[in-house]
């Protein structure tokens, strides 16, 4: 196939499929054995220093930020990030233990931009390779397809397209011009989800984002979940298990994990939490402050929920929930 | 009598008006959000509203304050994924894209990525996020802008998302998929769309108490204006009503 137009950036994760089916050869079990575990043991288990991550889903919606404070709390360095996410990738570039993202989007919407994107950026100068939230997304899909890139018809003809990593060809049966998505794999996915069950079986509510593709493009997958159930709930509903459990390597039980972003039907954002984040980080020291106060110097997620206001609070987040 | 309303008002009460029943709008945080809330509920009762991360059809009686909330799939039809939802609209069944960034050249290429250099910006802004994927798949997107010299520019810094990229037959030239691209501008001066041969920016109305040489002033390139050029009309009691009562009654937007 002849390559017509490349980005200008190398791949800060190469696309190694075979790579990815010998990983899961020798390191997935298909046992059913428990696999709960504390923040802090999965995230000393599973994130290496230099190791490329990800989190799901949004940032504010059913994110993983108990197991994204565990890891700022050990602290890693020259992380590698997919870069699609608000709170999550913000703790971490505050940090500073990101080298390189492959973003699409970071920034808080109705609340504007990042300011910890922006220093890390304007002055940090952590790399960024570019890419648009579908990008990415099948970026995984197809990794978790155990292909080694996927044709698209987007980010044709623009700079998101001239500072990515893909390249653009001609299609062999149409001749169509196509751009050649990579396949992205995770060394380390983390996931926040409804239910799971001991042996990392999932179930979500509401809007998947991208968990089920991230899930399966994951080396290592580490699942925290609102409840744990009992492996019988998966038994009758199995058609509602999203992540079957031979793809998880840990299990962790974070009841209001998402803090303070939200969970579909259980609770809502904290939206004053959230604006307090953004306006102490529009100082380096301000950010570096919140995460002593909020993280470093808390020793895990039940004291952090202690922390922000307890069972007070949780029952304000709770009818906070828009429903059904 | 004369109604009172604000500019972010007079955005959403155009925007609105914009869009045909029975079709369906990619939706963006703010204004989009509000305008097809409204259209909705007067003019395009049957509109789908469609949010990235999975939500389509959701009533929008809660106003969410992104795009991957619960609030974006209330009692909605669907609850799916991004894939699914960004592959819905690469099989073509998404009528309206909606759209904004810190600049926007005579082509509808739209930028908020960078100011400055990409790898040493002057400002970093969120990146593409949907917007690249809503501008290469919609079959007509809709650009929400503040109007001045400084966003209407000759010369983007960065193209984040495309327009008509540098003129007719550009965007299939490219790869993008034909007869999809830019419709409207709707900004706080105006609203505009693109001339058909040339694929320019063109002066369709002007918004209530505005000329057209204000357009003009507040544009950084040649805009095109024709001989006749309408004259929005102001928000409606109805609509102001809906909007204030009913759609935002906790002025998160408006």
């Amino acid at each position: 196939m002849e390559i017509l137009e490349s980005g200008l950036y190398d791949l800060i994760q190469p696309p190694d499929i075979d790579g990815l089916r010998k990983w899961n050869r020798e390191n997935k079990s298909m046992a059913l054995e428990s696999k709960l575990m504390s923040e802090k043991e999965a995230m000393e288990r599973f994130v290496s220093d230099g190791d490329y991550v990800g989190f799901e889903l949004y940032g504010t919606c059913r994110a993983p930020l108990s197991l994204v404070r565990e890891l700022v709390r050990q602290g890693r360095k020259n992380l590698r990030l997919a870069g699609q996410g608000l709170q999550d990738v913000d703790f971490l570039l505050a940090a500073g233990m990101v080298e390189a993202m492959d973003i699409t989007y970071v920034g808080y919407e109705v609340h504007g931009l990042s300011p910890v994107l922006r220093r890390a950026a304007e002055k940090q100068g952590v790399k960024m390779v570019e890419w648009s939230n579908a990008a990415l997304a099948w970026r995984f899909k197809a990794a978790a397809m155990g292909v080694s890139y996927l044709p698209i018809r987007s980010m044709l003809g623009t700079d998101t397209f001239k500072y990515s990593a893909g390249k653009v060809a001609e299609c062999p049966f149409t001749g169509d011009r196509v751009m050649l998505l990579p396949a992205l794999i995770l060394d380390c996915g983390v996931i926040h989800v409804h239910k799971a069950d001991q042996y990392g079986n999932c179930m979500l509510e509401g809007i998947s984002g991208f968990a089920l593709e991230m899930a399966r493009a994951s080396k290592k997958l580490v699942i925290s979940a609102e409840e744990i159930v009992d492996n019988e709930e998966i038994l009758k509903y199995p058609d509602r298990n999203v992540i079957p459990y031979y793809h998880v390597d840990a299990v962790v039980h974070a009841p209001f994990g998402s803090h303070p972003g939200e969970m579909p039907y259980l609770y809502g954002r904290d939206e004053p939490g959230i604006m307090e984040w953004l306006q102490v980080t529009k100082t380096e020291e301000g950010a570096s402050d919140y995460l002593d106060k909020y993280i470093r110097n808390v020793p895990d997620h039940a004291a952090y929920i202690e922390l922000v206001g307890g069972e007070e609070k949780l029952k304000e987040l709770r009818a906070l929930s828009v429903g059904r | 009598m004369e109604l009172k309303y604000n500019g972010t008002e007079l955005l959403i009460c155009l925007s609105a008006r914009i869009m045909e029943d029975r079709s369906s709008a990619f939706i963006g945080t703010g204004v989009p959000m509000l305008a097809a809330a409204l259209a909705k509920r007067l003019y395009a009762p049957n509109l789908v509203s469609v949010f990235e991360f999975g939500g389509v059809g959701s009533s929008l009686k809660y106003l969410p304050r992104g795009v991957g909330e619960s609030k974006t799939f209330y009692r909605a039809s669907v609850a799916s994924g991004i894939c699914d939802i960004m592959e819905t609209a690469a099989r073509g069944f998404i009528t309206y894209g909606f759209l904004g960034g810190a600049q926007i050249d005579m082509y509808g290429n739209l930028n908020s990525t960078v100011i400055g250099d990409q790898a040493k910006p002057k400002v970093r802004m969120p990146g593409s996020g949907g917007a690249n994927d809503v501008g290469s798949f919609c079959w007509r997107t809709i650009a929400i802008m503040q109007h001045d010299a400084r966003r209407f520019v000759e010369k983007i810094d960065y193209l984040t998302t495309p327009g008509y990229l540098s003129g007719p037959g550009a965007r299939e030239a490219a790869g993008l998929f034909p007869e999809s691209g830019p419709y409207r501008v709707v900004t706080n001066l105006a609203t505009l769309g693109y001339e058909e041969e040339s694929k320019r920016m063109m002066l369709i109305s002007t918004n209530p108490g505005v000329t057209v040489e204000q357009v003009v002033e507040n544009t950084g390139f040649e805009l095109i204006v024709p001989d006749e050029v309408g004259q929005s009309e102001p928000p409606t009691e109805d609509e102001l009503r809906i909007l204030r009562e009913e759609i935002d009654p906790e002025h998160l937007y408006i």
